[in-house]
């Protein structure tokens, strides 16, 4: 059964753990600019949204990528970026409607969210349970995956 | 049936893989004019910089992955006879096809100047290109790059980390005019400057006199400049002279097709910078030539080929990113914005950093970015998502850095 990231805003109370943890399990430093999820704040609302990639079917990044650096993890359901491959082009940041696939000047690489390889660490820093990790059919993405279809170029007849 | 697509490059690699998946049992066969396994020229950059090898350029990396599902023949088409539903090879061969896909993509235009066919002259568009260029790079090395274009820019980092001597002459008023607006392009130039490039727009080269060891290069102004290697990347045009005779309609060179990736002859089908397309923002028809609305096309004709009418296209969102000597620039949909929309932008002129916003009405409808990396891609969603932003449209005319709150604000009620 896969797996897939759980977020409910109504629980986040904007201690960003989940951005040090994600930050320390993928580059080895506590720093949330360096985070694959993001917590963003709604002053106005008084409500914190965090949000990464949804690992979404349509998989924008995967189909842009020109030269395959872009694969399916077939465990885990994750999109997962081959570090050795990615030319570091940056079409694949442009075409993720979602805003989750990230250029990273230092390395000269792009980065998203690969579900810490099925152990997600931002879910297990959450000390509120905004962030869990469980069966994909119960998430509730279908309706964050209905947006992805209203950026799809093409309609299907049946 | 027998599919034959006509280009190796990423529209033509989708579309046969795409029918492969269609149609199990159909014939498909690729034609393709480079002695290279199907690459990315995207990925030409990242070579002439050494970050990869050849092999890193290639579309697709697994051994044998063409072979064992389709039929690749190497070559170029002269012809095609629609009514005989065949076509022939410059060698002679012929070749009949139920379906045929014209992904042929471009090819570069050399400017009308006096020896621009002469030996120290490259184009930078193919795997034999940037072998010659590599070879011409060394420090010391004098350059003459003529375009200030996407090709042009994105191959800059290369030519200045080669610690060649580096001239660029643009034709336009800015830098990549077709991509970037005034106070972008102009801040491009401040940061090339800055990196000791000359770049000078509203120029033009006049003639490239080939002495003995340089090409002496007269430029607009009375100004001459000896170059070594002179890269000539100045706009490309679609490769589509071969379907001559077929009645196939043509617009700007390139084959124009429906709402189906058909051209206006039943049968064959156009795809990628050989197709002149439906644009998502405007619904015109045009040419955007990037890498994914080519694998978009190529995947929708793909569809119709097997099945007409069973995908319909509703055109491509135009979008480029731009890397130059490190500094990121992107554009989406109508940047330059419409009649009547509102526009709001920010600018950092010392950090290089700059965002501009087009709206028509509440809706965003294009975007300008330099020196922003972070969560761009979300400039597509809401274009493309046409999301009505109601009272988010006043905090973006405020702050437009607010893209992704605003994202969140309308697909999430946050």
């Amino acid at each position: 059964m896969l797996r897939s990231l759980n977020i409910n805003p109504d629980k986040c109370t904007g201690c960003l753990q989940c951005e040090m943890a994600c930050s320390f399990e993928n580059e080895g430093v506590f720093n949330p600019a360096k985070s694959r999820i993001k917590v963003f704040s709604f002053h106005h609302e008084g409500r914190f949204v965090p949000y990464t990639c949804t690992q979404c079917d349509e998989a924008w990044c995967l189909h842009a990528c020109p030269v395959e650096a872009i694969k399916m993890n077939r465990e885990t359901g994750a999109m997962e970026v081959l570090d050795a491959v990615c030319v570091g082009c940056k079409v694949c940041t442009i075409a993720c409607p979602f805003g989750t696939v990230n250029y990273n000047q230092s390395t000269g690489k792009v980065i998203k969210c690969d579900l810490c390889g099925g152990d997600p660490q931002c879910a297990a820093a959450c000390p509120t349970e905004a962030i869990t990790y469980v069966d994909a059919d119960a998430t509730g993405l279908d309706k964050m995956r209905s947006w992805a279809a209203k950026t799809d170029n093409a309609t299907h007849a049946n | 049936m027998t599919y034959v697509i006509v280009g190796a490059g990423p529209a033509g690699v989708v579309a046969a893989e795409t029918i492969r998946k269609l149609d199990p049992h159909g014939k498909v066969v690729i034609v393709g004019d480079e002695p290279e396994p199907p690459y990315s020229r995207m990925a030409i950059p990242y070579l002439l910089i050494r970050n990869i090898d050849e092999q890193g350029t290639y579309l697709r990396k697994a051994p044998g992955h063409f072979e064992d599902s389709v039929e690749v023949v190497h070559g170029s088409v002269a012809s095609v006879d629609s009514s005989a539903k065949s076509l022939r090879l410059s060698d002679g061969r012929e070749m009949a096809y139920d379906a045929l896909l014209v992904a042929t993509g471009s090819t570069p235009i050399l400017p009308p100047v006096p020896g621009i066919d002469g030996e120290r002259v490259t184009t930078c568009w193919t795997l034999e290109d940037a072998r010659k260029i590599a070879e011409g790079l060394r420090p010391g090395a004098s350059v003459l790059l003529i375009g200030a274009g996407f090709i042009g820019c994105i191959i800059l980092e290369a030519l200045v980390a080669s610690g060649a001597n580096l001239t660029v002459v643009e034709m336009g008023d800015r830098m990549v005019p077709r991509m970037l607006d005034e106070t972008c392009g102009a801040m491009l130039q401040d940061w090339c400057r800055e990196k000791g490039v000359n770049v000078m727009t509203g120029a033009q080269v006049e003639s490239i006199e080939h002495r003995d060891d340089v090409a002496a290069v007269r430029i607009s102004g009375g100004r001459e400049v000896e170059a070594e290697l002179v890269i000539s990347a100045a706009g490309v045009r679609a490769n589509a002279g071969f379907l001559e005779g077929t009645g196939i309609e043509l617009s700007g060179g390139a084959v124009v097709v429906d709402r189906h990736m058909c051209s206006s002859v039943p049968g064959i089908y156009a795809a990628g910078d050989a197709a002149c397309g439906r644009d998502f923002s405007t619904g015109d028809y045009s040419v955007q030539a990037i890498q994914p609305t080519a694998v978009e096309h190529g995947r929708i004709a793909a569809s119709n080929m097997v099945r007409h009418g069973s995908v319909t296209h509703q055109g491509c969102i135009n979008m480029n990113v731009l890397d130059t000597i490190g500094l990121i620039s992107v554009s989406y949909g109508q940047w330059e914005g419409i009649e009547g929309g509102d526009s709001v932008s920010l600018l950092d002129r010392d950090g290089y950093r700059y965002i501009s916003l087009q709206f028509a009405g509440d809706q965003l409808i294009g975007a300008n970015t330099l020196g922003i990396t972070q969560h761009i891609g979300v400039l597509r969603g809401l274009i493309q998502g046409q999301f009505r932003l109601g009272h988010w449209k006043s905090r973006l005319m405020d702050n437009p850095l607010l893209i992704m709150e605003a994202y969140l604000a309308a697909t999430q009620g946050a």
